[in-house]
Protein backbone atom coordinates (compact mmCIF):
# COMPACT_ATOMS: atom_id res chain seq x y z
CA UNK A 1 0.00 0.00 0.00
CA UNK A 2 1.30 3.48 -0.73
CA UNK A 3 1.23 5.73 2.15
CA UNK A 4 0.81 9.08 0.73
CA UNK A 5 1.10 11.04 3.93
CA UNK A 6 5.04 9.95 4.03
CA UNK A 7 7.38 12.16 2.87
CA UNK A 8 11.33 11.20 1.79
CA UNK A 9 14.03 12.05 4.94
CA UNK A 10 16.95 13.06 4.10
CA UNK A 11 20.62 14.54 5.13
CA UNK A 12 22.77 16.57 3.74
CA UNK A 13 26.64 17.48 4.39
CA UNK A 14 28.44 21.07 3.36
CA UNK A 15 30.19 19.69 0.11
CA UNK A 16 33.38 21.70 0.68
CA UNK A 17 34.06 22.12 4.24
CA UNK A 18 36.08 20.72 6.84
CA UNK A 19 35.28 19.95 10.96
CA UNK A 20 38.75 19.30 11.91
CA UNK A 21 39.99 22.89 11.54
CA UNK A 22 36.32 24.41 13.54
CA UNK A 23 37.09 26.06 17.06
CA UNK A 24 33.84 25.20 18.03
CA UNK A 25 31.67 22.25 16.99
CA UNK A 26 27.80 22.77 17.94
CA UNK A 27 24.98 20.33 17.47
CA UNK A 28 21.08 20.96 17.71
CA UNK A 29 18.73 18.47 18.15
CA UNK A 30 14.84 19.38 17.02
CA UNK A 31 12.98 16.35 18.50
CA UNK A 32 9.35 17.45 16.98
CA UNK A 33 5.84 15.87 17.07
CA UNK A 34 5.92 14.86 13.24
CA UNK A 35 9.79 15.09 12.43
CA UNK A 36 13.01 14.92 14.34
CA UNK A 37 16.03 16.82 12.88
CA UNK A 38 19.80 16.98 13.92
CA UNK A 39 22.17 19.86 12.78
CA UNK A 40 25.73 20.17 13.19
CA UNK A 41 27.25 23.57 13.01
CA UNK A 42 31.11 24.03 13.22
CA UNK A 43 32.14 27.70 14.40
CA UNK A 44 28.41 28.62 13.46
CA UNK A 45 28.59 27.86 9.76
CA UNK A 46 26.25 24.29 8.81
CA UNK A 47 28.11 21.49 8.46
CA UNK A 48 25.90 18.58 8.43
CA UNK A 49 21.81 18.07 8.92
CA UNK A 50 19.61 15.01 8.91
CA UNK A 51 15.44 15.44 8.54
CA UNK A 52 13.90 12.17 9.97
CA UNK A 53 10.61 11.30 11.31
CA UNK A 54 9.86 10.69 15.14
CA UNK A 55 9.22 7.59 16.16
CA UNK A 56 7.08 6.35 19.62
CA UNK A 57 10.45 7.16 21.35
CA UNK A 58 12.27 10.58 21.47
CA UNK A 59 15.70 9.44 23.15
CA UNK A 60 15.57 6.79 20.33
CA UNK A 61 14.79 9.51 17.65
CA UNK A 62 17.49 11.56 18.43
CA UNK A 63 20.00 9.35 18.59
CA UNK A 64 18.94 7.94 15.08
CA UNK A 65 18.73 11.61 13.32
CA UNK A 66 22.05 12.59 15.09
CA UNK A 67 23.66 9.04 13.71
CA UNK A 68 22.35 10.01 10.20
CA UNK A 69 23.50 13.32 10.50
CA UNK A 70 27.31 11.82 11.25
CA UNK A 71 27.14 9.18 8.85
CA UNK A 72 30.80 9.42 6.92
CA UNK A 73 31.41 12.83 8.31
CA UNK A 74 33.82 10.80 10.15
CA UNK A 75 32.57 13.21 13.21
CA UNK A 76 30.95 11.16 16.32
CA UNK A 77 29.58 12.72 19.30
CA UNK A 78 31.86 12.89 21.85
CA UNK A 79 33.42 15.38 18.99
CA UNK A 80 30.70 18.04 19.83
CA UNK A 81 31.39 20.46 22.74
CA UNK A 82 27.75 21.12 23.10
CA UNK A 83 24.59 19.68 22.40
CA UNK A 84 21.11 21.77 22.75
CA UNK A 85 17.67 20.12 22.65
CA UNK A 86 14.63 21.42 21.21
CA UNK A 87 11.18 20.69 20.37
CA UNK A 88 8.34 18.66 21.82
CA UNK A 89 10.73 15.74 23.03
CA UNK A 90 13.92 18.22 24.41
CA UNK A 91 12.83 17.24 27.84
CA UNK A 92 13.37 13.35 26.90
CA UNK A 93 17.06 13.81 25.03
CA UNK A 94 19.16 11.76 27.28
CA UNK A 95 22.57 13.39 25.69
CA UNK A 96 21.78 16.41 25.11
CA UNK A 97 23.86 19.04 27.37
CA UNK A 98 20.67 21.67 27.74
CA UNK A 99 16.93 22.03 26.51
CA UNK A 100 15.69 25.00 25.35
CA UNK A 101 12.13 25.67 23.94
CA UNK A 102 11.48 25.63 20.31
CA UNK A 103 9.69 28.96 20.25
CA UNK A 104 13.59 30.97 21.31
CA UNK A 105 15.37 27.98 18.89
CA UNK A 106 13.02 28.56 16.05
CA UNK A 107 13.32 32.54 15.97
CA UNK A 108 17.14 32.39 16.56
CA UNK A 109 17.07 29.96 13.45
CA UNK A 110 15.11 31.83 11.22
CA UNK A 111 17.68 35.18 11.59
CA UNK A 112 20.48 32.34 9.92
CA UNK A 113 18.16 30.77 7.10
CA UNK A 114 16.84 34.35 6.41
CA UNK A 115 19.31 36.84 7.37
CA UNK A 116 18.91 39.76 10.36
CA UNK A 117 15.91 41.66 8.53
CA UNK A 118 13.95 39.10 9.69
CA UNK A 119 11.29 40.82 11.67
CA UNK A 120 8.36 37.99 11.87
CA UNK A 121 8.34 34.12 11.44
CA UNK A 122 5.99 31.95 11.12
CA UNK A 123 6.91 28.18 12.10
CA UNK A 124 4.31 26.03 10.91
CA UNK A 125 5.20 22.81 12.55
CA UNK A 126 3.82 19.21 12.58
CA UNK A 127 1.55 19.41 15.28
CA UNK A 128 1.35 23.11 16.24
CA UNK A 129 1.81 26.70 14.27
CA UNK A 130 3.75 29.29 16.06
CA UNK A 131 3.66 33.04 15.16
CA UNK A 132 7.26 34.73 16.67
CA UNK A 133 8.04 38.29 16.65
CA UNK A 134 12.29 39.07 16.80
CA UNK A 135 15.06 41.67 16.54
CA UNK A 136 17.43 41.47 14.36
CA UNK A 137 20.03 39.15 16.95
CA UNK A 138 16.71 37.40 16.97
CA UNK A 139 15.98 37.60 20.20
CA UNK A 140 12.26 36.41 20.73
CA UNK A 141 9.88 39.83 21.15
CA UNK A 142 6.48 38.67 20.89
CA UNK A 143 5.04 34.98 20.30
CA UNK A 144 1.58 33.11 19.72
CA UNK A 145 1.48 29.41 20.13
CA UNK A 146 -1.24 27.32 18.72
CA UNK A 147 -1.35 23.69 19.69
CA UNK A 148 -4.64 23.27 21.12
CA UNK A 149 -5.95 21.71 17.85
CA UNK A 150 -4.65 19.75 14.32
CA UNK A 151 -6.11 22.55 12.14
CA UNK A 152 -3.03 24.59 10.40
CA UNK A 153 -0.42 22.36 10.99
CA UNK A 154 1.59 19.63 9.06
CA UNK A 155 -0.46 16.13 10.43
CA UNK A 156 -3.92 18.05 9.07
CA UNK A 157 -2.19 18.28 5.68
CA UNK A 158 -0.89 14.28 5.98
CA UNK A 159 -4.74 13.88 6.92
CA UNK A 160 -5.45 15.06 3.46
CA UNK A 161 -2.60 13.37 1.60
CA UNK A 162 -3.93 10.42 2.48
CA UNK A 163 -7.80 11.05 2.21
CA UNK A 164 -6.92 12.14 -1.68
CA UNK A 165 -4.13 9.75 -2.16
CA UNK A 166 -2.32 12.41 -3.23
CA UNK A 167 1.53 12.38 -2.60
CA UNK A 168 2.13 15.18 0.18
CA UNK A 169 5.20 16.92 -2.02
CA UNK A 170 3.13 17.36 -4.88
CA UNK A 171 -0.22 18.82 -2.58
CA UNK A 172 0.89 22.76 -3.22
CA UNK A 173 0.87 22.26 -7.09
CA UNK A 174 -1.94 20.14 -7.67
CA UNK A 175 -4.19 22.55 -5.35
CA UNK A 176 -3.25 25.85 -8.06
CA UNK A 177 -4.47 23.25 -10.79
CA UNK A 178 -7.84 24.21 -11.06
CA UNK A 179 -10.32 26.22 -13.18
CA UNK A 180 -11.31 28.71 -10.35
CA UNK A 181 -10.24 28.89 -6.79
CA UNK A 182 -12.96 27.05 -4.47
CA UNK A 183 -14.53 28.39 -1.37
CA UNK A 184 -12.54 27.32 1.40
CA UNK A 185 -13.61 24.42 3.75
CA UNK A 186 -15.23 25.63 6.70
CA UNK A 187 -14.42 23.23 9.27
CA UNK A 188 -12.27 24.55 11.71
CA UNK A 189 -11.45 21.00 13.08
CA UNK A 190 -9.10 18.55 10.68
CA UNK A 191 -11.46 15.60 11.55
CA UNK A 192 -14.81 17.86 10.37
CA UNK A 193 -12.71 19.10 7.51
CA UNK A 194 -11.81 15.65 6.55
CA UNK A 195 -15.70 14.58 6.66
CA UNK A 196 -16.34 17.98 4.58
CA UNK A 197 -13.92 16.81 1.97
CA UNK A 198 -15.73 13.59 1.41
CA UNK A 199 -18.49 14.83 0.86
CA UNK A 200 -16.83 17.39 -2.09
CA UNK A 201 -15.78 14.34 -3.25
CA UNK A 202 -19.04 12.45 -3.44
CA UNK A 203 -20.60 15.27 -4.99
CA UNK A 204 -18.22 14.78 -8.12
CA UNK A 205 -15.51 17.81 -7.47
CA UNK A 206 -12.45 17.43 -8.59
CA UNK A 207 -9.56 16.20 -6.26
CA UNK A 208 -7.47 19.41 -6.73
CA UNK A 209 -10.14 21.59 -5.49
CA UNK A 210 -10.55 20.02 -2.43
CA UNK A 211 -7.06 20.49 -2.02
CA UNK A 212 -7.31 24.07 -3.15
CA UNK A 213 -9.97 24.40 -0.16
CA UNK A 214 -8.44 23.00 2.29
CA UNK A 215 -4.80 24.92 1.13
CA UNK A 216 -6.79 27.95 1.56
CA UNK A 217 -8.43 27.16 4.84
CA UNK A 218 -5.20 26.45 6.28
CA UNK A 219 -3.51 30.06 4.90
CA UNK A 220 -6.70 31.90 6.40
CA UNK A 221 -6.42 29.91 9.68
CA UNK A 222 -3.17 30.89 9.97
CA UNK A 223 -3.48 34.20 8.99
CA UNK A 224 -6.05 35.06 11.66
CA UNK A 225 -3.11 33.77 14.15
CA UNK A 226 -0.69 36.18 12.46
CA UNK A 227 -3.08 38.88 12.61
CA UNK A 228 -3.35 38.89 16.65
CA UNK A 229 0.48 39.08 16.86
CA UNK A 230 0.75 41.28 14.25
CA UNK A 231 3.24 41.11 11.21
CA UNK A 232 6.12 42.94 10.38
CA UNK A 233 8.19 42.63 7.55
CA UNK A 234 10.75 41.10 6.74
CA UNK A 235 8.46 37.85 7.04
CA UNK A 236 10.11 34.38 6.72
CA UNK A 237 8.37 30.96 7.30
CA UNK A 238 10.12 27.70 8.89
CA UNK A 239 8.65 24.49 9.52
CA UNK A 240 7.67 21.41 7.59
CA UNK A 241 4.40 23.40 5.46
CA UNK A 242 6.77 26.25 4.81
CA UNK A 243 7.52 23.55 1.63
CA UNK A 244 3.74 23.54 0.47
CA UNK A 245 3.12 26.19 -1.91
CA UNK A 246 -0.32 25.33 -1.52
CA UNK A 247 -0.84 27.21 2.01
CA UNK A 248 2.47 29.32 1.65
CA UNK A 249 1.16 31.48 -1.88
CA UNK A 250 -2.78 31.25 -0.85
CA UNK A 251 -0.83 32.80 2.75
CA UNK A 252 1.46 36.04 1.34
CA UNK A 253 -1.26 36.85 -1.18
CA UNK A 254 -3.75 37.49 1.59
CA UNK A 255 -1.04 39.18 4.10
CA UNK A 256 -0.10 41.22 1.11
CA UNK A 257 3.70 40.72 1.15
CA UNK A 258 5.95 38.21 0.47
CA UNK A 259 8.19 35.52 2.59
CA UNK A 260 11.87 35.82 1.87
CA UNK A 261 13.40 32.58 0.53
CA UNK A 262 15.72 30.81 3.13
CA UNK A 263 19.53 30.08 2.20
CA UNK A 264 19.03 26.42 3.40
CA UNK A 265 16.17 23.59 4.26
CA UNK A 266 13.46 25.56 6.41
CA UNK A 267 12.69 22.66 8.09
CA UNK A 268 15.86 22.40 9.90
CA UNK A 269 15.71 26.26 11.47
CA UNK A 270 14.59 25.14 15.07
CA UNK A 271 17.58 22.58 14.93
CA UNK A 272 20.16 25.36 13.64
CA UNK A 273 18.73 27.81 16.54
CA UNK A 274 19.70 25.01 18.89
CA UNK A 275 23.10 24.70 17.58
CA UNK A 276 23.58 28.26 17.67
CA UNK A 277 22.14 28.84 20.79
CA UNK A 278 24.94 25.84 21.83
CA UNK A 279 27.48 27.55 20.22
CA UNK A 280 26.92 30.28 22.57
CA UNK A 281 26.97 28.08 25.18
CA UNK A 282 30.75 26.97 24.85
CA UNK A 283 31.48 30.49 24.06
CA UNK A 284 29.93 31.82 27.52
CA UNK A 285 31.96 28.78 29.10
CA UNK A 286 35.41 29.30 27.50
CA UNK A 287 35.12 32.64 28.28
CA UNK A 288 34.25 32.09 31.74
CA UNK A 289 37.32 29.92 32.06
CA UNK A 290 39.39 32.50 30.60
CA UNK A 291 38.59 35.14 33.28
CA UNK A 292 39.31 32.27 36.41
CA UNK B 1 8.87 39.95 25.00
CA UNK B 2 5.06 39.58 24.70
CA UNK B 3 4.52 36.08 25.89
CA UNK B 4 0.97 35.22 24.58
CA UNK B 5 -0.23 31.73 25.86
CA UNK B 6 -3.57 30.34 25.42
CA UNK B 7 -5.94 29.56 21.94
CA UNK B 8 -8.44 30.05 19.62
CA UNK B 9 -10.90 27.50 18.81
CA UNK B 10 -14.17 27.40 17.83
CA UNK B 11 -15.60 29.38 20.89
CA UNK B 12 -13.18 32.28 20.72
CA UNK B 13 -9.83 33.66 21.48
CA UNK B 14 -8.28 32.93 24.83
CA UNK B 15 -5.01 34.25 25.58
CA UNK B 16 -3.14 35.40 28.63
CA UNK B 17 -0.15 38.18 27.00
CA UNK B 18 2.81 38.48 29.45
CA UNK B 19 4.64 41.64 28.59
CA UNK B 20 8.16 40.11 29.98
CA UNK B 21 9.79 43.66 29.41
CA UNK B 22 7.20 45.34 31.99
CA UNK B 23 7.45 42.23 34.74
CA UNK B 24 9.51 43.37 37.27
CA UNK B 25 10.35 39.39 38.71
CA UNK B 26 7.99 40.10 41.82
CA UNK B 27 5.76 36.79 41.25
CA UNK B 28 2.57 38.59 43.11
CA UNK B 29 0.82 37.16 40.41
CA UNK B 30 1.77 33.78 40.71
CA UNK B 31 1.35 34.01 44.62
CA UNK B 32 -2.56 35.33 43.75
CA UNK B 33 -3.76 32.68 41.27
CA UNK B 34 -5.90 30.59 42.99
CA UNK B 35 -5.95 27.75 40.37
CA UNK B 36 -2.02 27.85 39.80
CA UNK B 37 -2.71 28.93 36.37
CA UNK B 38 0.28 31.62 36.63
CA UNK B 39 3.79 30.24 37.90
CA UNK B 40 7.45 31.82 37.91
CA UNK B 41 9.62 30.35 35.27
CA UNK B 42 13.15 31.15 34.23
CA UNK B 43 13.08 31.58 30.59
CA UNK B 44 15.49 30.91 27.36
CA UNK B 45 16.79 34.49 28.20
CA UNK B 46 17.20 33.32 31.83
CA UNK B 47 14.87 36.06 32.88
CA UNK B 48 12.43 34.85 36.40
CA UNK B 49 9.27 35.69 34.54
CA UNK B 50 5.31 34.31 35.09
CA UNK B 51 4.06 32.05 32.27
CA UNK B 52 0.89 30.25 32.08
CA UNK B 53 2.08 26.45 33.50
CA UNK B 54 2.03 23.80 30.77
CA UNK B 55 -1.00 22.02 32.09
CA UNK B 56 -3.13 24.60 31.69
CA UNK B 57 -2.48 26.19 28.73
CA UNK B 58 -5.04 24.38 26.63
CA UNK B 59 -7.85 25.38 29.17
CA UNK B 60 -7.63 28.47 30.46
CA UNK B 61 -10.91 29.68 29.44
CA UNK B 62 -12.25 26.98 32.12
CA UNK B 63 -9.76 27.65 34.53
CA UNK B 64 -9.66 31.12 34.18
CA UNK B 65 -13.46 31.12 34.70
CA UNK B 66 -14.07 31.40 38.48
CA UNK B 67 -11.87 34.59 38.87
CA UNK B 68 -14.30 35.74 35.48
CA UNK B 69 -17.79 36.30 37.04
CA UNK B 70 -20.48 36.81 34.41
CA UNK B 71 -22.42 39.74 35.95
CA UNK B 72 -21.06 42.27 38.55
CA UNK B 73 -17.59 43.82 38.84
CA UNK B 74 -14.39 41.79 37.56
CA UNK B 75 -11.41 42.03 39.43
CA UNK B 76 -9.05 39.58 38.15
CA UNK B 77 -6.38 38.58 40.91
CA UNK B 78 -3.16 38.39 38.53
CA UNK B 79 -4.13 42.02 36.80
CA UNK B 80 -4.92 43.49 39.67
CA UNK B 81 -1.24 42.34 41.22
CA UNK B 82 0.66 43.33 39.08
CA UNK B 83 2.12 46.52 39.75
CA UNK B 84 3.84 47.25 36.79
CA UNK B 85 0.43 46.16 34.39
CA UNK B 86 2.59 43.37 32.61
CA UNK B 87 -0.52 40.96 32.39
CA UNK B 88 -3.48 41.38 29.97
CA UNK B 89 -6.06 38.55 29.13
CA UNK B 90 -8.23 38.76 26.07
CA UNK B 91 -11.19 38.11 27.13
Amino acid sequence: MVEFWRWKEYRWTAPDADWKNAGIISCGIDVGSVSSQAVIMTDGNLYAYSNMRTGSNSPDSARRALDWALEGTGLKQENMHFIVGTGYGRINIPFANKAITEIACHARGANFMYGPTVRTVLDMGGQDCKAIRCDEKGKVTAFLMNDKCAAGTGRGMEVFADLLQVHIEEVGDLSFKVDKEPPPVSSTCVVFAKSEASALLRKGVPKNEVLAAYCSAMAHRIFSLLERLGVEKDFGITGGISKNRGVVDRLTKELGITSLTPRYDPQVAGGVGAALFAKSLVEKQRAGQVAR
Amino acid sequence: MKANYGYKDGSGEFFITIDTDKCNSCGDCAKVCPPKVIVMITNDYDEVVPAVAEEHRKKIKYDCAPCKPVSGPRNLPCVAACKPVAIVHSW
